[in-house]
């Protein structure tokens, strides 16, 4: 008995989950589930608070009303475990414009302590051979997207939760993009993504979640 | 303490508790106030010495000591706020400290007059003085980082870590003006210290004190009513009250 | 799992702190060039007499480096919190109390540090007496930690704030005071050939209790500011 609920228990649950931003209802009363292995997709135009509910996931954002569990407790009292297991990259992908593509690379791998990883290898796949060294300032916005997404390669990380991803990127990117999602997702990993336009992903079937824009203010 | 604090979590019983206790302060306040001020200006003796200009720490006294208890008050509703995330107590912070902010004026007026005949001049850098005008700054600094904020939630928060930063720093402050002070001004005794005070100066005094007290307690209630029905007036139990008042 | 243990992730922050700033000089350098400016600007304003200058040498040195301490201060976390960075560093395993502390280094070495080094200098234009150079520098070396500790709760409060460096010296100058109490008489003393063992001890205590106390404010101001 014992066993089932545990293979059954939620990875991420969000109960009752409210935003009130700047005087505006973004959600209300937001319930559902996150299993290990499952992809998720939240949809819903501007202002909808697609942004507002990932960060409200990560525990960046406190909701106005309701609770995030994760693993069956809420999210402030096994924080530290939960940061262990969670990947976020967020509307702002803490990209440094100083710095050149592999060293934010290297950065962002020595701090989540990968080191099986070769870092040419990665470059090349993801198109920015040639372009290690050159500041993250000056290489074109699909191209740091690019360079935040490296994190996705170097990571052990089981839950993804990705504000926009495949935003700025060109066709092989988002193909890359959903190939690595395809292997997370085969290794067990779950991922919670948004996305405004309706992307169709070829061989995934994502759960949705979808937001409306509401207009009410208080 | 925190199941008997938990129902003023809820603003509107802490607006119920405060509109019950509202009158009977105020009018402890007059009463104190208005008797203890008679009788330190009118009817307590002389200072042999300073004559009759001494009765000034009838206020200046009082002022000083509470200037200090408000920001003591405002951050201990800070820490309240950043623990437990009770907002009346973050609308606390902005109902105190223009009270604590004004009395400290109040003080700095009061020494600066007190200091024209005493020492031929409007300021000294006198140790308390000092002080109290750093205090002033806290208060300000406070006020301004609460107000820069459009999110006045995020600016009470902000309030509220800065005023405990300062309440750790305040008695580092004080002691470091009041060993400056030493350093510099020498031998000359500051007129502020008095080694004993009789009992028929002493008496109006204390009641000057309870007179502050009361009056600092009544104001902070008051702009704390109001800072609650400003955050509620979305509330039906504020239009509410709105409509009866 | 192989989980990083604290001293690296606290040296991989500060490495890549100190990389950043190696790319952007000026920021490090501008409030260094504006003390000594400033220092120069008083022996023009109230005449070369090495007698009253090195009578005020202390309070003037002083008090242009709490003043230099505040320019680069607004900077300190805004490019992190604009990019995104500080949401990384909330979601890191460590405590952000911990990990804010490597920024407060990287600050005290770019900002602090420099002024030590700087203040033989300092003392040399203001005609301090021996004596008192080497009590400058030793002021600076306890005192400077704490500047840079207090400057982050100020940095970290004020991150939502548009154009908010008027507002970070509002709220940061009170709390300078007693450095520049006991530092200033601790300079004048060593320049008078006394003892100065006292006023350099409560000065160390202050920066101990700073720097101790410090990244808890500054760990909740960020908390509140990515919120």
């Amino acid at each position: 008995m014992t066993q089932v609920v545990s293979t059954n228990s939620p990875l991420l649950h969000a109960e009752r989950l409210s935003s009130i931003r700047g005087g505006r209802v973004l959600f209300e009363n937001l319930d559902f589930s996150v299993s290990a292995g499952q992809l998720w997709q939240v949809s819903g135009p501007n202002g909808a608070g697609k942004s507002s509910l990932l960060r409200i996931l990560t525990g960046l954002l406190e909701p106005s009303n309701g609770v995030v569990f994760f693993d069956g407790n809420p999210l402030n009292q096994n924080w530290s475990e939960y940061c262990q297991q969670l990947l976020f990259i967020g509307h702002k992908a803490a990209i440094k414009g100083e710095l050149s593509a592999l060293e934010n690379f290297h950065w962002q791998q020595q701090l989540s302590s990968v080191q099986n990883v070769d870092a040419w290898d990665l470059l090349e796949k993801l198109g920015l051979l040639g372009l290690e060294d050159e500041l993250t300032t000056r290489l074109s916005a699909g191209q740091q997207r690019r360079v935040a997404l490296t994190r996705l390669w170097a990571t052990q990380a089981s839950l993804w939760i990705l504000d926009e991803p495949f935003t700025a990127l060109d066709v092989q990117g988002i193909a890359l993009l959903q190939q690595r999602f395809v292997e997370h997702l085969d290794a067990g990993g779950t991922i919670i993504f948004t996305s405004h336009q309706s992307l169709t992903l070829s061989g995934l079937m994502p759960e949705k979640l979808s937001l409306e824009y509401r207009g009410e203010v208080l | 303490m925190w199941r008997w604090l938990h129902p003023y979590a809820k603003p509107e019983a802490t607006y119920n508790l405060l509109q019950k206790l509202l009158p009977w302060f105020v009018a402890l306040t007059l009463v104190t106030l208005i008797t203890g001020v008679i009788w330190g200006l009118a009817f307590a003796p002389g200072d042999y010495q300073q004559g009759d200009s001494y009765r000034i720490i009838f206020l200046h006294v009082p002022a000083a000591i509470f200037s200090m208890g408000a920001y003591m008050g405002m951050a201990i509703m800070g820490g309240i706020a950043l623990i437990w995330q009770i907002k009346t107590a973050e609308w606390a912070i902005p109902a105190i400290a223009p009270v604590g902010a004004a009395l400290t004026v109040v003080a700095l007026l009061t020494g600066a007059i007190w200091g024209k005949p005493m020492w031929g001049t409007w300021w000294v850098w006198d140790a308390r003085l000092t002080s109290e005008l750093i205090l002033l700054f806290l208060y300000v600094g406070v006020m301004a980082l609460y107000f820069a904020f459009d999110d006045a939630r995020t600016g009470a928060k902000a309030a509220a870590i800065l005023s405990l930063v300062g309440v750790i720093n305040l008695p580092i402050i004080h002691f470091s003006v009041e060993w400056w002070n030493t350093l510099h001004q020498g031998a000359t005794i500051t007129k502020f210290e008095r080694p004993s005070i009789a009992a028929s100066m002493l008496i109006p005094l204390l009641i000057c004190l309870a007179g502050f007290a009361f009056l600092t307690v009544s104001l902070v209630m008051m702009r704390l009513k109001n800072e609650i029905l400003r955050h509620e007036l979305h509330r039906p139990w504020a239009q509410q009250r709105l409509e009866q008042d | 799992m192989s989980q990083l243990s604290n001293r690296q992730t606290w040296l991989t922050l500060l490495k890549r702190d100190l990389r950043i700033a190696a790319r952007r000089r000026s920021d490090a350098l501008n409030p260094l060039l504006f003390l000594l400016m400033v220092v120069t600007l008083f022996p023009l304003g109230i005449g070369p007499g090495p007698d009253i200058l090195a009578r005020i040498a202390p309070g003037i040195i002083w008090v242009a480096a709490l003043l230099a301490s505040l320019l680069g201060l607004e900077r300190l976390f805004r490019d992190d919190f604009q990019d995104g960075t500080l949401e990384q560093l909330c979601l890191l395993p460590q405590p952000l109390a911990f990990t804010v502390t490597a920024k407060m280094m990287a600050h005290w070495l770019l900002s602090g540090l420099p002024l030590v080094i700087l203040s033989p200098v300092l003392a040399l234009l203001l005609s301090l007496p021996l004596q008192g150079w080497w009590a400058l520098a030793l002021t600076l070396f306890l005192g400077t930690p704490a500047l840079s500790a207090l400057g982050a709760i100020g940095a970290a409060l004020t991150l939502q704030v548009q154009r908010g460096s008027s507002l970070v010296s509002l709220i940061l100058i009170p709390l300078f005071i007693p450095l520049l109490i006991f530092a200033t008489a601790a300079v004048e003393n060593a320049s008078m050939g006394l003892a100065v063992h006292g006023q350099l001890a409560i000065l160390a205590a202050i920066s101990v209790l700073t720097v101790t106390l410090a990244p808890l404010a500054v760990a909740a101001g960020i908390r509140m500011s990515v919120n």
